[in-house]
Formats: C-alpha cells, sequence, structure tokens
C-alpha cells in the first residue's frame, strides 16, 4: 500500500525541535511554572494538615453527600491509607486529580456551554474530543516532557487531555437535553441570551453536568499510574516502583489506595450531581 | 384603538420561505406547496386585530397553524412575511433590544405544558419575569406574591411545580404571566391539557379575572365549545389561513363557508347563547301612575294576562296580573300594594342553560334585569325557539 511515503514522522519533529520548542517554549515554561506552583500549592496543603483533620472533613463531607455508609467506608478507606504508609503518596494523588480536574472543569465546562449553542463549534470540538479520548495516552506523554520537563506539571497535562472531553460532552448534552418548551417561556418572557444560560439552561443542566465532572475525576484517577511513568509523584509512582522492582505486595497496597480514593470521590461527586 | 393587529402575517417552514410565499401569494394551496417543494406552510397571509379589552380567541384543529400563528405575534418564531402591530408599532421591525423590553413590558405568555422551571419555586417562577427585568427583590415578590393570589394559589409560594396537580402548574404560569403586569395576555392551548372539570374552573376563573383586570387576551384552543364560551370575537383557522372572524353568534348563524358550518353544528346552543339573545322586548309597559283601569286595558290590547311595571326612568318594579289589577280597580287600592314582585330575575348575560332551570319553575315570564332596568323578559317559548333557530325570534312573545 505504499504509494507515496508521508514523513509524518520527520514533519513532527521538525515541528517540534525547530518550532515549538525554540518560539513556543517561554509561553510553556510560563504555563509550567503557574501550574507547577498550583500543583505545589496544594499538595502541600493536604500534606501539612494532619491525615486526622482531612479524614474528619471527608467523612462530614460524605456523610452529607453520599449518606453514612459512604462515610464508614471513608473512615476505613483513610485507616488503610495511614497503615499502609501510603497518606502521603495518596496526598500527591489528590492534588494532582484535584488540580486536573479544576483546569478540565474551567476549560471543559465554557466550551461545552459554546458546543451545545453553536452547531459551527460543536462540529469543530468534536473530532477534537474523539481524537483527545482514544490517540493512546503514551503518545502524548512524549511532548508532554518536551514542552513541560518531568514531574506533577505534564502529569496534570497530560490528565487534562485524557479527562477534559466527558467535561464538554456532558455539559454539551445536559444543556441540549433541558425542554425547549422552558426555553422558549423564558425567551417569551424577554431573557436575555446571557439570562437564559444563567437561570434556565445551566441550573437545569447541572445535573448532567456534575455527571461529567464526576467522569473527569475518575479518569484523572486513572490516569495516576500512567503519569507516574513521567514522574509524577503519588499512588502511581508506589504502584510503578512496585511493577518495577516485581514487588506484588508493594503494588498491591499501591494499587488498592487508589481504588479507596477513587470510590470516596466518585461517592462524593455523585452525590453533588444527584443534589443538583 | 386595536392593541394587537395582524397584517397579512406568513411563515413558511423550509429552505426557501421566499418561494413559497411567492406561491402563496399566487394563490396555490398548502398541500400544493408541500407537494411540490417540500415546504411547509405554517400561517398563510392572516389578518386580525384585537381590540384594548378584547377576549379574541383563535380557534382551529391542530396543524391549523394556530400555535405558530400566536409565536408569531411575540416573534418566538420569526415570520416571513407581514405585521405584527403591537400598540400600533411593529415587533418584525424590532432590534433585538426593542424586542426583548417588548416582551418583557407590553406582551405575556401562558403555555400549553406549562413552561415552569424545575428548580424554581412557585413564587420564584411567578417572580421570574420581573427578575429578567432586573426589579429589585422585595419589590418583585411583592408583586409576584399578589399574582399568586389572584390566581387562587394562596399558601403554595414554595412548592416546586413538580409537586402540583395540572390545574395547578397552569395556575403558576398564569399568575407568572399576570406578575409582570401587561397588558396583552397570549396564551396558547392554555387549558388544554387539563381535565375537562379542571378546565372548566379555570375558564370561569379566566373570565372573572378578565372582568377584574381587563386584559386584552388572545387564546389558542382547538375546542369550539371553549372558544364560543370565552371569546369575545372567534377567528377560525384551517390550513393556515383565517377562514372566519365573528362573535359566537355570528359564527354559530352565519358560518362563512362548509368547513365553518360543519365545526358548529354539533355545539350545545345553551352554553353558548344567554339570556340577552333570546329575551323580548315587553310589548306592554306601563307607569306606575296610570293606574287600573289603563293597566286592564293594555293587558286587554296584549291579549296578555300580565304586564310588567316601570317607573318613569324605566326601572324595573315588577310584575300585575290581570286578577290583582282588577281587585285593586274594585277595592280602590293603588297599584304598589298589589304588585307582584317576586318574578325571577335574571341578568342578561346569563346562560341558557341556565334559565332553563329557573324557567321551567317559574310561573311567569322572567324578567332580564341589569342596574335596575328592565332590559326585555324572557318567556318558555323564547328559551326553547333559542335553543332551536338559535336568535332572537321576531314574533312578540306576551306575557
Amino acid at each position: 500500500m505504499n504509494y507515496f511515503y508521508f514523513p509524518l514522522e520527520e514533519w513532527t519533529n521538525l515541528f517540534v525541535n525547530q518550532w515549538l520548542l525554540p518560539v513556543m517554549g517561554g509561553f510553556f515554561n510560563t504555563i509550567s511554572n503557574l501550574l507547577g506552583a498550583f500543583i505545589d500549592a496544594v499538595t502541600n496543603l493536604l500534606i501539612v494538615v494532619p491525615p486526622e483533620i482531612i479524614t474528619i472533613v471527608l467523612i462530614l463531607l460524605s456523610w452529607k453527600i453520599a449518606g453514612k455508609g459512604i462515610a464508614l467506608f471513608t473512615l476505613i478507606g483513610c485507616l488503610y491509607l495511614g497503615s499502609v504508609d501510603l497518606w502521603d503518596p495518596a496526598m500527591q494523588t489528590v492534588a494532582i486529580v484535584v488540580v486536573s480536574t479544576l483546569v478540565s472543569i474551567i476549560i471543559g465546562i465554557p466550551i461545552g456551554i459554546l458546543a451545545a449553542i453553536s452547531d459551527i463549534i460543536d462540529q469543530i470540538v468534536r473530532p477534537i474530543l474523539d481524537f483527545m479520548q482514544t490517540l493512546p495516552s503514551f503518545v502524548y506523554l512524549i511532548p508532554a516532557i518536551l514542552l513541560f520537563g518531568l514531574g506533577g506539571v505534564p502529569a496534570v497535562i497530560a490528565t487534562f487531555i485524557f479527562a477534559t472531553p466527558p467535561a464538554v460532552r456532558m455539559t454539551s448534552l445536559g444543556i441540549k437535553q433541558v425542554p425547549s418548551d422552558v426555553i422558549e417561556a423564558s425567551r417569551a418572557f424577554g431573557s436575555t441570551r446571557w439570562q437564559l444560560l444563567i437561570k434556565v439552561q445551566l441550573p437545569l443542566a447541572l445535573s448532567t453536568i456534575m455527571a461529567g465532572v464526576n467522569q473527569t475525576i475518575m479518569l484523572a484517577l486513572s490516569m495516576a499510574v500512567i503519569a507516574s511513568m513521567i514522574g509524577a509523584p503519588g499512588l502511581g509512582s508506589t504502584v510503578l516502583s512496585g511493577i518495577s522492582t516485581v514487588n506484588v505486595g508493594l503494588g498491591l497496597a499501591g494499587g488498592l489506595g487508589i481504588v479507596v480514593l477513587a470510590i470516596i470521590l466518585d461517592r462524593i461527586t455523585q452525590g453533588l450531581g444527584r443534589k443538583a | 384603538m386595536n392593541k394587537i393587529e395582524v397584517k397579512n402575517l406568513t411563515k413558511v417552514f423550509g429552505s426557501h420561505p421566499q418561494q413559497g410565499l411567492k406561491r402563496l401569494k399566487n394563490g396555490e394551496a398548502k398541500a400544493e406547496i408541500l407537494d411540490k417543494t417540500g415546504m411547509t406552510v405554517g400561517v398563510n397571509q392572516a389578518s386580525f386585530e384585537v381590540k384594548a379589552g378584547e377576549f379574541f380567541v383563535i380557534m382551529g384543529l391542530s396543524g391549523s397553524g394556530k400555535s405558530t400563528l400566536i409565536r408569531l405575534v411575540n416573534r418566538l418564531i420569526e415570520p416571513t412575511d407581514g405585521e405584527v402591530l403591537i400598540d400600533g408599532e411593529d415587533i418584525i421591525k424590532m432590534e433585538s433590544t426593542e424586542l426583548r423590553e417588548t416582551r418583557r413590558k407590553r406582551l405575556s405568555m401562558v403555555f400549553q405544558n406549562f413552561g415552569l422551571l424545575p428548580h424554581r419555586t412557585v413564587l420564584d417562577n411567578v417572580a421570574y419575569g420581573l427578575e429578567i427585568q432586573g426589579v429589585d427583590k422585595e419589590k418583585r415578590i411583592k408583586k409576584a406574591e399578589e399574582s399568586i393570589i389572584d390566581v387562587g394559589l394562596k399558601g403554595y409560594k414554595d412548592s416546586y411545580p413538580k409537586e402540583l396537580s395540572g390545574g395547578m402548574q397552569q395556575r403558576v404560569g398564569l399568575a407568572r404571566a399576570l406578575a409582570n403586569n401587561t397588558d396583552i395576555l397570549l396564551m396558547d392551548e392554555a387549558f388544554s391539557a387539563l381535565d375537562p372539570i379542571i378546565r372548566k374552573d379555570m375558564q370561569d376563573e379566566l373570565l372573572s379575572l378578565q372582568d377584574k383586570l381587563d386584559k386584552t387576551i388572545l387564546f389558542i384552543t382547538h375546542d369550539l365549545d371553549e372558544a364560543l364560551k370565552l371569546g369575545d370575537r372567534i377567528a377560525i383557522m384551517k390550513e393556515g389561513q383565517i377562514v372566519q372572524v365573528g362573535s359566537p353568534e355570528e359564527i354559530l348563524e352565519n358560518p362563512a363557508n362548509e368547513y365553518v358550518s360543519n365545526f358548529v353544528k354539533d355545539v350545545d346552543r345553551s352554553k353558548v347563547l344567554v339570556a340577552s339573545h333570546v329575551m323580548k322586548k315587553p310589548e306592554v309597559l306601563m307607569t306606575y301612575k296610570d293606574g287600573p283601569r289603563v293597566a286592564v286595558r293594555k293587558m286587554e290590547e296584549a291579549e296578555a294576562s300580565s304586564i310588567f311595571v316601570v317607573d318613569k326612568e324605566k326601572n324595573y318594579k315588577g310584575l300585575l296580573t290581570i286578577d290583582d289589577a282588577i281587585k285593586a280597580y274594585k277595592e280602590e287600592i293603588p297599584l304598589e300594594q298589589v304588585l307582584n314582585t317576586k318574578v325571577q330575575e335574571v341578568l342578561p348575560d346569563t346562560p341558557l342553560h341556565e334559565l332553563i332551570g329557573i324557567a321551567a319553575e317559574a310561573k311567569y315570564p322572567l324578567a332580564v334585569i341589569e342596574n335596575g332596568k328592565l332590559l326585555g323578559i324572557i318567556s318558555r317559548i323564547s328559551i326553547l325557539s333559542g335553543l332551536v333557530l338559535g336568535k332572537e325570534n321576531e314574533e312578540a312573545v306576551t306575557p
């Protein structure tokens, strides 16, 4: 089938080495520094605050939002993380999840809103989202290292690419699903476009949007192990060192830690979605 | 002055609406255009006007374009051609800000499926129109609470729409429209989703609200009985066109074409006609001063056994029977003392079906009285002839 040769590899490398790095390097450095500072701040906060206090806050949150059972599970889960001596890595993972989820939401929800309102934007965004979701994550880990170095920042960027699509899609879906008679009524009373969005569409789409946020968080967590390959600290790197030293026990301890975090975060955000 | 004036309003749905419009103007029919171009004609050159304070009903079967028509009036749907003058201003030509102001201040709308915001309480739903106008909270809450009381939902202001029955939800929709204090109310099949009994209640309440608030109402319905009951005037729509505009009686008595006459032939006239339609001008009247001799002679001339009595200002006094008149003559007592004042009195807008029951029990003709004046009399014969023939029987029916 090779009727002609398509030098995608050479061109891509040329583009990255000749233009992206020298010309855009400063720009990426700024982003890198900002994100890095943000990740550090969140990580430090989570590590400085005593585990007991974080545990109590989590228990209260899950009790209020998701009920007694989940509150009990949160207690057991936190005790587990402490007792296998993985509290600090767990908090590092949470920090990266929190930061990348925030970035995903801040960028993803407005794009989702625009895609719901404008068919043109929807048609542009859709293939990009397909691309982001199906491209193997290792492929963008490489440029992420080139552009942002090793550590938490490229992990957040890679996680952002992996975890943003559900936020965009669910926001768009939620807004499109708002019943047309409600929108018509709002227009008939003289709403502006903005009032319609803020007072009608977003509140009615909120539970769907929250389901998207929940998915974003879950995907961010599942990215934790892969991201540890580019130097992201946390439970992922615990699992990774378990794999590389064939230490089944360490791998299991770290892996279970991720599952514990996943369940707690999932139930809390799902509960938020139901309340909305 | 006309509150709403619609001139040659047309809506063609499809890829080339202007082309469809041209075909319509050439007299092509809706089905023909659909066949040839695939475009759907929603409204075809409709014209009508609604006077201030008038209750105007647009009646048509589903697919007749009535819901499109009402949405063209507040431009929820952009028309293909024509004018809609609201207080003399063409809403079609308005810029978006102006259009918004018009929707906020002049037109409010009630929807078939209520269109309530499920995440807001009744109070916040009703206050929505004022909220988006930027009215401050205290003021809009106060106004919303008044409207809620007006529609009979006192005590439900903190409920959510899904906690209410359909009828109550539509009351919320009505309160929301009233809270905006616009002169014009657009009501799109407002009661069609409700159970018959609740629907009747809502109709009655809307009529009494209309008496109180004196809005200009444009009401859409597919139910002829509802149209005849509510409308001061009715427009009948078919295939996007208005085929007849007229008062309920005009529609019933002089259907413009076969379509309308087919429509109205099964109507229960007793619900449409009211006392003033079937009453007769009393043939013999007399003032008090005339005395019993004159009374007896007048009854003799009219070949009647009783006579209604009014004073000089035509204020209704009562009924005098021949026996009483003779008694007064013989015993030389004043007519006032023998006058029968217990005759059944009815108002001119009492519906015929209520009159039937009253007339069946009454010994004498019914007196139609408004503000103390005797407008006319109704005998059993005039009720029956009204039911059969539908309008005033020219022959005199004397008491």
